[in-house]
């Protein structure tokens, strides 16, 4: 290769550039639009191209106008979950009793007859089995409903007018309008909604979406949320309203959410990211109604069974660490209970307890198995009978009966509020955490990203406490 | 709901159904690359599974591809290497989907770039399309959602579109596998040299910017006889785009 003819060709391209001047952009691109328009008025023809564009433009003057924009949303957004949580409760529980109560005393007794160490059947079948079969019954009917549902409203095109209705306020915070889209897309799986983020150009924009992208509760978190809600805040009504209490607190907490997510991405603007918003043109695409049957398969098939699997392989392990802790003993005490013990006065300034806070050091590779652990270990911490056995993780059939033993526990509505809110403000999962440096290749913005959330989550709790203390 | 036409193209010799094998991800020992390009939310990502058989994410927001997805398919026991190219308005601005799409038509040098566009919206996807065409001149134009420009009442004339182009034109309507066999037959043609493609040119550039295109880019041409497309070139360096600099330094271009 030639260095001096290179030379020589930028050297004339810049001596050109200045004979030009400042117009060669819009030049060129007055150019390409002027050549564009020639082409189609060629040969396009149409008659009445307009009408089609007047309803999609009714239906946007609705779905992004001021005063119903919100409301839509939320409704939106409060349908599906309804939907989710009403409509996951039955095959949850067929689930759990196929997997649970008939395949899992099948499995003990061949294990038995076939004369396996009590280690090597508590290992594999109490903790390893019951931990996949546990995230298989809870997890997989409401993705199940979720995603498709999802995806619907997603091919049918509402996504970008979420994002539309979203822009002022993320201008506000000084984060980047596209933020609406990848935090959507959080609401499924953060770890979908971190490399999501490469559709915003600049930098530090994008450092903060990957950020304050654990502020939207994920897949994972969702059945923590309902369960608990349905437990503690549905009972605190009527039984009547007590559906529309727990619903209206599971969305409140996903609200809570997108708020701590506005705030974050404002705070990290006036400190350590500082800069100017970038303006982007969002294009509305045209409303398209959703291939139904063809939507539904491929978004079980491929979006609800790669998250399920995921969440397969690491709760496999996490079953088995559960175990292992149950069941190895320092002196008298096994090692879960030594932690637990240890962790208590640091949960109980946070309104919560020991169990929870193990709970979520096991469940790191996953938020789907909080609930089972923290039950497994209330049981095996407070010595009520009800379990199945030392480290065994399960799920009981009725909300009821799990409910009077996290209340034996000494769980309380202050517990209860605080683990909805712990679940929301804590490190996200490890799946995460991987995607979020492979995203930045920073291990300084990894930890921020990591660490922050955990830090809120402690802060807001332990307020949370003191002030519920000093008022009740 | 599904009114599926079955294709002329299916029944004629020209088009082997049984030529055709779906290969899904395998992507070894390819004989051609096909490059799926487009601006955001035309189709893209349905075509690629339609061509491949994969399922690939699909939905109706732009910018939903950020990284590119690749597969394969067989057609005549030859095998072709496809990329779903995220979406992009144009080839001029730095973000980071863009730059994906823009660098593979660039320093990828597929043997067939198939140009997706929303046939409702062609004007304005014409933009992408002509700068395209200023890179490549092995160019395909995908005229996706048909069945929705045919609701909107809006008629193509897809002769005339192809001679202004000078490019193959094939309508589609992916989503309902609509003309993908005729799409299929035209990359073989194309990527065979079977068909040649004479591109359209910027035309209407101000009289100063074209005085000055001609005289850089035949000064590129002359350093650098092998180099297709000096004109997009010299529109990069007037630009003052240091990344194509870079890349004449490094002779990535060649």
């Amino acid at each position: 290769m030639n260095k001096n003819a290179i030379d020589n060709i930028i050297a004339l391209s810049s001596e050109l550039r200045w004979k030009i001047g400042d117009d060669f952009h819009d030049g060129l691109a007055e150019g390409i639009y002027a050549d564009a328009s020639e082409i189609a008025n060629a040969s396009i023809s149409t008659d009445n191209e307009k009408k089609r564009f007047r309803l999609d433009s009714k239906i946007d003057k609705i779905v992004t106008s001021k005063t119903w924009g919100f409301p839509i949303m939320f409704l939106i957004l409060g349908m599906i979950l309804w939907l989710t949580i009403l409509g996951a409760n039955y095959p949850s529980s067929m689930l759990a009793s196929l997997l649970l109560d008939n395949i899992h005393p099948a499995l003990k007794s061949f294990a038995t007859t076939i004369g396996a160490p009590w280690w090597l059947d508590g290992f594999l079948i109490d903790g390893v089995y019951l931990a996949v079969a546990w995230v298989i019954a809870v997890m997989l009917p409401p993705m199940a409903i979720f995603f498709p549902m999802f995806t619907l409203l997603e091919d049918f095109g509402y996504l970008p007018r979420v994002a539309f209705n979203l822009d002022y306020m993320f201008k506000k915070s000084g984060a980047h309008g596209k933020q609406a889209l990848t935090m959507s897309m959080g609401f499924g799986c953060n770890a979908a909604g971190v490399v999501a983020t490469r559709i915003i150009d600049s930098p530090r924009e994008r450092l903060i979406a990957i950020i304050t992208n654990n502020f939207s509760l994920c897949n994972g978190r969702w059945p923590t949320q309902i369960l608990i809600a349905t437990i503690f805040i549905g009972a605190v009504v009527p039984a009547s309203f007590s559906a529309f209490a727990s619903l209206f607190a599971v969305i409140g907490i996903a609200v809570l959410g997108i708020f701590f997510m506005f705030f974050t991405s404002w705070a990290l603007t006036k400190t350590v990211l500082k800069g100017e918003v970038s303006t982007f043109n969002l294009e509305l695409p045209p409303y398209r109604p959703p291939r139904f049957w063809k939507t539904i398969y491929t978004s079980i098939i491929d979006r609800t069974l790669i998250v399920l699997w995921r969440a397969i392989l690491f709760a496999a392990p996490a079953g088995a660490v559960i175990w292992l802790i149950s069941n190895i003993y320092i002196g008298n005490e096994s090692v879960a209970t030594w932690t637990i013990n240890s962790l208590d006065g640091f949960g109980f300034l946070l309104g919560m307890n020991g169990v929870i806070l193990l709970a979520y050091i096991v469940a790191i590779p996953a938020n789907e198995i909080v609930i089972p652990t923290i039950l497994m270990l209330t049981v095996m911490a407070t010595g009520i009978v009800g379990g199945v056995g030392t480290g065994v993780m399960f799920e009981l059939d009725s909300v009821n009966a799990t409910g009077d033993i996290l209340r034996a526990g000494g769980w309380t509505l202050l517990t209860a509020v605080n683990l909805m809110l712990f679940s929301l403000l804590h490190n996200p999962c490890s799946t995460t955490i991987y995607t979020i440096y492979k995203e930045t290749k920073s291990a300084k913005w990894t930890t921020v990203a990591s660490v922050l959330p955990l830090i809120m989550g402690f802060v807001i709790t332990f307020l949370v406490a003191q002030i519920w203390r000093l008022v009740f | 709901m599904e009114n599926k036409v079955s294709s002329a193209c299916e029944t004629c010799s020209q088009f082997n159904a049984k030529g055709l094998k779906k290969l899904g991800v395998n992507t070894d020992n390819f004989d051609f690359v096909v490059a799926l390009a487009g601006n955001p939310n035309t189709g893209k990502s349905t075509v690629f599974n339609a061509l491949t058989g994969l399922r690939q994410h699909t939905g109706n927001w732009p910018g939903k591809t950020v990284v590119r997805a690749e597969g394969a398919f067989e057609y005549n026991s030859q095998k072709f290497k496809l990329l779903d190219l995220p979406g992009t308005y144009s080839l001029l601005s730095t973000s980071q989907d863009e730059e994906i799409a823009r660098n593979f038509i660039l320093f990828g040098k597929p043997d067939v770039t198939v140009i997706v566009v929303d046939t409702s919206r062609l004007e304005r996807n014409l933009n992408l399309v002509l700068q395209i065409l200023e890179i490549t001149d092995k160019a395909i134009l995908c005229l996706n959602f048909m069945d929705e420009a045919k609701r909107g009442n809006i008629k193509i004339d897809v002769r005339t579109l192809a001679r202004d182009l000078g490019i193959p034109v094939v309508p589609t309507s992916a989503r309902y596998s609509e003309g993908i066999p005729d799409l299929i037959h035209t990359i073989n043609e194309v990527a065979t040299g079977k068909i040649i493609c004479r591109p359209h040119q910027i035309k209407n550039v101000p009289k100063n910017i074209e005085v000055a295109v001609k005289k850089l880019s035949s000064e590129i041409k002359k350093q650098f006889p092998s180099i297709p497309n000096s004109r997009w070139i010299a529109f990069r360096l007037l630009e003052g785009d240091t990344h194509i600099i870079d890349a004449l330094k490094t002779g990535e271009l060649v």
